[in-house]
């Protein structure tokens, strides 16, 4: 049981950092029908920008997190202003090729600041943890379910509430609809990468929070994000979430319970299980467990 | 007064589409622009609201102002809050937002008193507010079309542009619309209105023209259209000369194309 436990927070902990990340694909495939591949390279450079501004130029932590969000936000920014942008109206596969250029492009210099040492980004909480129930619960897994917990429900309000939040929905369904409406889609493209991106760098921080510390390879857990969001639907808020979660699960109970049950699987076995559970629900239920069904008259 | 002059426009850099069209949208007015599938009708609203670049249109020559400034190189977002906002052709409700929703993003460009507004067209379209959480998707077609129209009101525009708010809708509920086109009129709105259905257009424009091929072809207070031998003829579906049917022959295309300017 405190080992089912022990998992199930590791799990958690997991299914936050894929949440925030699967969010933010979400939130710009929504605005332009594309997933972006240079998702995972603006989660790195999410994450050193929160190193630089925590460890080498030594501002308090919270605020080195807030100062990492909007530069990782302003990357977004940049990116859709200058690579994506001009791409509007071709073919959403030419714009796909595009992102992947893009991860290249953000990636290769940032793999080049870390370099070969691994970087911590400053967080106060350590390795201290509580115990609940014989397990082991972290502070970092707090700081990190509580987080994700935040920002999902802030979102969830943003996008059902706000006229900018109701705008973004709009313009998913429906651009020339929104633009003869008065709304700026231009504008809403924007602000989709800059909160993705801002998202994106609390997920790195996050993920290069942990003893691996922040190195390229932290690269990978950006790529993991990937099953999340195609298992709960691409399109769908609550689709990344619970998506998230699966993946997160999933990896968590595998890494804990697969060398007593399945040992000739071999060591690591973790790592490949999100894309198992995305073989599996492609092959079930093809449009993920909460893409959206299609609202027609008949 | 909304103002078209020579108007050109050219889709994907070759195709020429609009030839020099011109018209006028007096305040408190309702226009009606008249003509065939493919005139262009289309494209002028498109011109006008600003939305040809999703459809890589270009205006190549002309202008259009709006009180004597020019709008045509504003964006849709401006132009919508200058107040002249378009209902597109074929409805176009947000189909997964409620209704309520849907008004809500019609008021994108207004700020403040959204409640005032939203009641304001409640009253208009009194069948909206029974479904105010229905989903759009699944209204009527003739309920879709007051939203859509609803929607627009939303932004409280000084011109509201109609793209054939009659299509594909039973005969009673286009004298609906009809009715709902003249009380919008009536609460100080001016309305461009382009229609197929050119008896309900001219029973209650004050001017119309009729396009034909990128031009307009003729310009008559919507009265006199309505006289008009060659409207009564090609949009009307009424033959001048006795009770004799025409022969199949003498309506084919080619032959019913006229030289209007000649």
């Amino acid at each position: 049981m405190t080992t089912f436990l022990q998992a199930t927070i590791a799990g958690l902990s997991l299914a936050s950092i894929y949440a925030l990340l699967a969010l933010g694909f979400v939130i710009i495939y929504k605005a332009m029908q594309v997933v972006s591949f240079a998702h995972p390279a603006v989660m790195l450079f999410g994450a050193y920008m929160v190193s630089w501004f925590a460890v080498d130029v030594g501002v308090p932590f919270v605020l080195a997190v807030v100062l990492g969000a909007l530069a990782t936000a302003l990357l977004g920014y940049l990116s859709e202003r200058i690579a994506i942008r001009p791409m509007i109206g071709k073919p959403l596969f030419s714009i796909a090729i595009v992102t992947i250029g893009l991860d290249v492009v953000i990636r290769t210099p940032i793999n080049n600041l870390i370099g070969l040492d691994i970087r911590g980004v400053g967080s106060p909480w350590g390795f201290n943890s509580w115990t609940v129930g014989g397990a082991n619960l972290p502070h970092r897994s707090v700081a990190m379910i509580v987080t994700a917990l935040v920002i999902t429900v802030f979102l969830f309000l943003f996008f059902r509430y706000t006229r900018v939040g109701l705008a973004m929905r709009a313009t998913a369904m429906d651009q020339e609809v929104a633009l003869a409406q008065g709304i700026n889609v231009g504008r809403i493209f924007a602000l989709a990468w800059m909160m993705a991106g801002a998202m994106a760098a609390v997920a790195g921080m996050f993920a290069a929070s942990d003893l691996a510390g922040l190195s390229a390879s932290t690269y990978i857990v950006g790529i993991k994000a990937l099953p999340a969001i195609v298992v709960g639907g691409l399109d769908s808020i609550n689709g990344a979430v619970v998506g998230a979660l699966v993946v997160g699960l999933a990896e968590a109970y595998t890494a804990t319970y697969q060398s007593s049950v399945a040992p000739w699987l071999g060591s690591n076995f973790s790592q490949v299980v999100p894309y198992v559970v995305l073989l599996a629900v492609l092959l079930i239920r093809p449009y993920g467990l909460f893409g959206s069904a299609e609202v027609e008259r008949v | 007064m909304l103002e078209v002059a020579n108007l050109e426009v050219v889709y994907h850099d070759v195709i020429l589409v609009l030839r020099g069209v011109s018209f006028q949208v007096p305040d408190g007015q309702i226009v009606a622009l008249l003509g065939a599938n493919g005139a262009g009708k289309t494209t002028v609203l498109r011109a006008i609201s600003g939305l040809l670049d999703v459809h890589d249109g270009d205006i190549t020559k002309g202008e259009i102002s709006l009180d004597g400034t020019p709008i045509h190189r504003a964006s849709a977002a401006a132009i919508v809050g200058r107040g002249v906002t378009q209902v597109l052709e074929g409805r176009r409700v947000f189909g997964e937002f409620t209704v309520e929703e849907n008004l809500r993003v019609g008021a994108h460009t207004t700020r403040g008193d959204l409640s005032g507004q939203m009641d304001r067209v409640y009253e208009l379209f009194p069948i909206l507010a029974d479904r105010r959480k229905s989903t759009a998707g699944y209204l009527s077609g003739g309920e879709q079309q007051m939203l859509a129209m609803g929607r627009a009101m939303m932004s409280n525009p000084r011109y509201l542009i109609l793209d054939e708010p009659s299509l594909g809708l039973a005969p009673i509920l286009v004298q609906r619309i009809r009715d709902l086109i003249v009380d919008i009129n009536k609460h100080g709105t001016s309305i461009l209105l382009v229609e197929q259905n050119a008896t309900m257009a001219l029973s209650i424009a004050q001017h119309g023209y009729i396009m034909e091929t990128g031009k307009i072809v003729m310009d008559k207070p919507a009265a006199e259209l309505m006289k008009d031998e060659d409207v009564q003829e090609f949009y009307l579906g009424l033959h001048s000369g006795g009770e004799e049917r025409k022969s199949f022959r003498d309506v084919k295309h080619y032959k019913r194309r006229k030289r209007w300017l000649s």
